[in-house]
């Protein structure tokens, strides 16, 4: 049996190179199918990336209570002043808390692939807001000098949108600032954000002595515990903690949420139609080789061999299909730099197409889920050829 | 006749077309020999390729028997059917039905991959078989590298591979030229005598039967035995 397979098998695949049109008809539907899954679960991967690459469990945000993002947060410096005695809280060297209030506004930006405008998060820190993300360095120029209208921008903003070189002088609404620095957090949401002095930004955006969020840096990842009964306990407060992490999961997730609730569905539409095209394309395969099947048969050859002979072009043709869709992606989309709007934010977080194994793998399950399905019943047609046909 | 090959009793073939059921034949009864050669002949529609696709078990009679060398073989499954087929019968067809991706040897190899010979057994077999039909020299082209009357040769070579009792020839010299027509039918007769095949020919060609022992007119369902070749 396994002689006439292999004999079988290799009849059927030596003769695609005849019905080419079909055969890469299929082949171009299934390499879709698996372009448009890859591409959405690697805008996922990489959100996620970027967000997972966001949060630290050493470092607490607070908020007003309820308020669940900075934008509908706010308070005023007696806060602050309360915070700064909490204990929990990490200090520098001459004993002040590591810790940077900050207010942030959204401002136009425009992007340098689309033209478009976008809204952008133009963030008012203090010193030690530097201190306060992991990762962060200054790839270029300096920080901005306190009192000045200096700004210093994330390299995800460079990515995306012009106007934010170093260097640079840019309008942003009623103000002029000038690009002095570039910094990176190795791929965090704050690589999207524009950095300048926070008391600039309360003066300019007339939010006086008012703040949106409290980052502190914890003694340690358990120190939030203390915080959050200090917090609690301390009735001239009314403020959510919560660490990093757990912030920007909560913030961001269901970003990441939508775009897989979106390329799922549009993939396993897009595959019953490679389904279909699949079937057709086997069934066409099967007929042009109608005499040659019965002729196996008059010989003396079972009916499975023609099955699996079927099946197995079926599923190779699914196989190329799935590797140029899966190649595709990895060499157009993987690591290019993109941003979608960031949840809660209402800002656009910029993050990087990340083509995964994992998701190489479930684009050629499908695709082989789709050529599996596309050959079954036209294998079943070459099974149970009518031998009549040996004369044509 | 016990030592008929075949033994064909009252056998009828019908078909349904809508309401309608035509009926090629009925209550044939006949016998071959082992080691004859006979021609089938007969206008179209008379029922001379479904004869032969009873005899070789590629389709199944309406009502009566087909006994193949002592097995009834009109009511087997199509399991063993197929086995059957393997181990008895060899197909020459009008155009050859060669496999256009194998080369000639691959295509005379196809019946020896159901035999469980070895693939030195079965090269040597092939190599034999193409010798047989003069073909040796062009065991590694493939079908459209060939001329008909060498296609139809690989698919004698495919016929006879597996030393069967029996070929089952359709039409064989039906679309080559006169000369190529009579080179295969030569070849048919050698495989006859000296191999002691026996053949059993459908053919609409009077020169083409000449080259048979015995010439069998088939007309409205009934056998007209022509002649018996010396």
């Amino acid at each position: 049996m396994i002689a006439q397979i292999g004999a079988v098998t290799m009849i059927n695949l030596r003769s695609i190179p005849q019905r080419w049109g079909m055969s890469l008809a299929t082949i171009f539907s299934i390499a879709l199918v698996v372009v448009v899954l890859l591409g959405f679960l690697s805008m996922a991967n990489g959100f996620r990336a970027t967000i997972q690459g966001s949060g630290s469990d050493d470092i607490a945000i607070m908020l007003r209570s309820g308020s669940q993002a900075e934008l509908n947060s706010g308070f005023g410096r007696d806060t602050v002043r309360l915070i700064e005695t909490a204990p929990g809280i990490a200090r520098t060297a001459d004993d002040r808390p590591l810790l940077s209030s900050e207010l942030y506004v959204i401002v136009d930006g425009r992007r340098r692939a689309s033209g478009t405008d976008a809204n952008m998060p133009l963030r008012g820190v203090g010193a030690e807001a530097a201190n306060l993300r992991d990762g962060f360095t200054l790839t270029a120029g300096r920080m901005f000098a306190e009192g000045s209208n200096e700004l210093v921008v994330g390299e995800g903003v460079i990515r995306e949108y012009e106007g934010f070189d170093l260097g640079q002088t840019i309008r942003l609404g009623q103000n002029e600032w000038t690009v002095v620095g570039l910094f990176s957090t190795g791929g965090s949401v704050f690589d999207s954000e524009i950095w300048a002095d926070i008391g600039v930004i309360q003066n300019l955006y007339q939010r006086n002595n008012t703040f949106q969020s409290i980052r502190v840096r914890l003694d340690n990842a358990e120190a939030i515990e203390t915080l959050r009964s200090y917090v609690e306990d301390e009735p001239r407060l009314d403020l959510d903690v919560s660490n990093e992490r757990e912030y920007f999961a909560q913030s961001m997730g269901g970003t990441q949420d939508l775009i897989m609730f979106v390329g799922w569905p549009l993939a396993v539409i897009m595959a019953v139609g490679a389904f279909a095209g699949a079937w057709n394309a086997m069934y066409a395969s099967v007929d042009a080789r109608l005499r040659e099947i019965a002729t196996l048969r008059a010989i003396g050859f079972a009916g499975f061999p023609a099955f699996v002979g079927t099946m197995t072009e079926s599923v190779l043709l699914a196989l190329i299909g799935g590797l140029i869709g899966a190649l595709f992606t990895y060499l157009v989309f993987n690591g290019i730099s993109a941003s979608t709007l960031g949840g809660a934010s209402f800002t656009q977080v910029v993050f990087s197409f990340a083509v995964t194994p994992a998701s190489i793998i479930a684009g050629m399950i499908l695709a082989l889920v789709v050529g599996f399905f596309g050959g079954f019943v036209p294998a079943i047609r070459a099974a149970n050829a009518p031998l009549l046909a040996v004369h044509g | 006749m016990t030592d008929a090959l075949y033994q064909l009793t009252d056998l009828s073939k019908r078909y349904t077309r809508g309401r309608e059921s035509i009926t090629i034949f009925s209550d044939l009864t006949m016998e071959i020999a082992p080691k004859d050669f006979i021609s089938i002949m007969g206008p179209s529609g008379s029922g001379k390729t479904t004869l032969l696709n009873l005899l070789g078990g590629i389709d199944r009679p309406s009502s009566g028997s087909v006994v193949c060398d002592g097995v009834r073989i009109d009511n087997m499954n199509q399991g063993k059917l197929a086995k059957w087929r393997a181990a008895n019968v060899g197909f020459i067809f009008q155009f050859y039905n060669l496999m256009p991706t194998l080369n000639a040897s691959q295509n005379v190899e196809l019946p020896l991959l159901l035999t469980g010979l070895s693939g030195k057994e079965r090269k040597r077999r092939v190599q034999t078989a193409l010798e047989i039909v003069k073909l040796a020299d062009r065991a590694k082209h493939y079908p459209r590298q060939l001329s008909g009357g060498q296609q139809q040769r690989v698919a004698i070579a495919r016929a006879i591979v597996a030393d069967p009792k029996v070929l089952l020839c359709d039409e064989p010299t039906g679309d080559l030229d006169r000369a190529t027509a009579d080179e295969i039918l030569e070849t048919l007769q050698v495989l006859n005598t000296e191999l002691g095949k026996t053949i059993v020919m459908v053919t609409h060609d009077p020169a083409a039967a000449r080259y048979a022992e015995r010439e069998l007119h088939l007309d409205k369902g009934r056998f007209v035995e022509q002649e018996v070749m010396a």
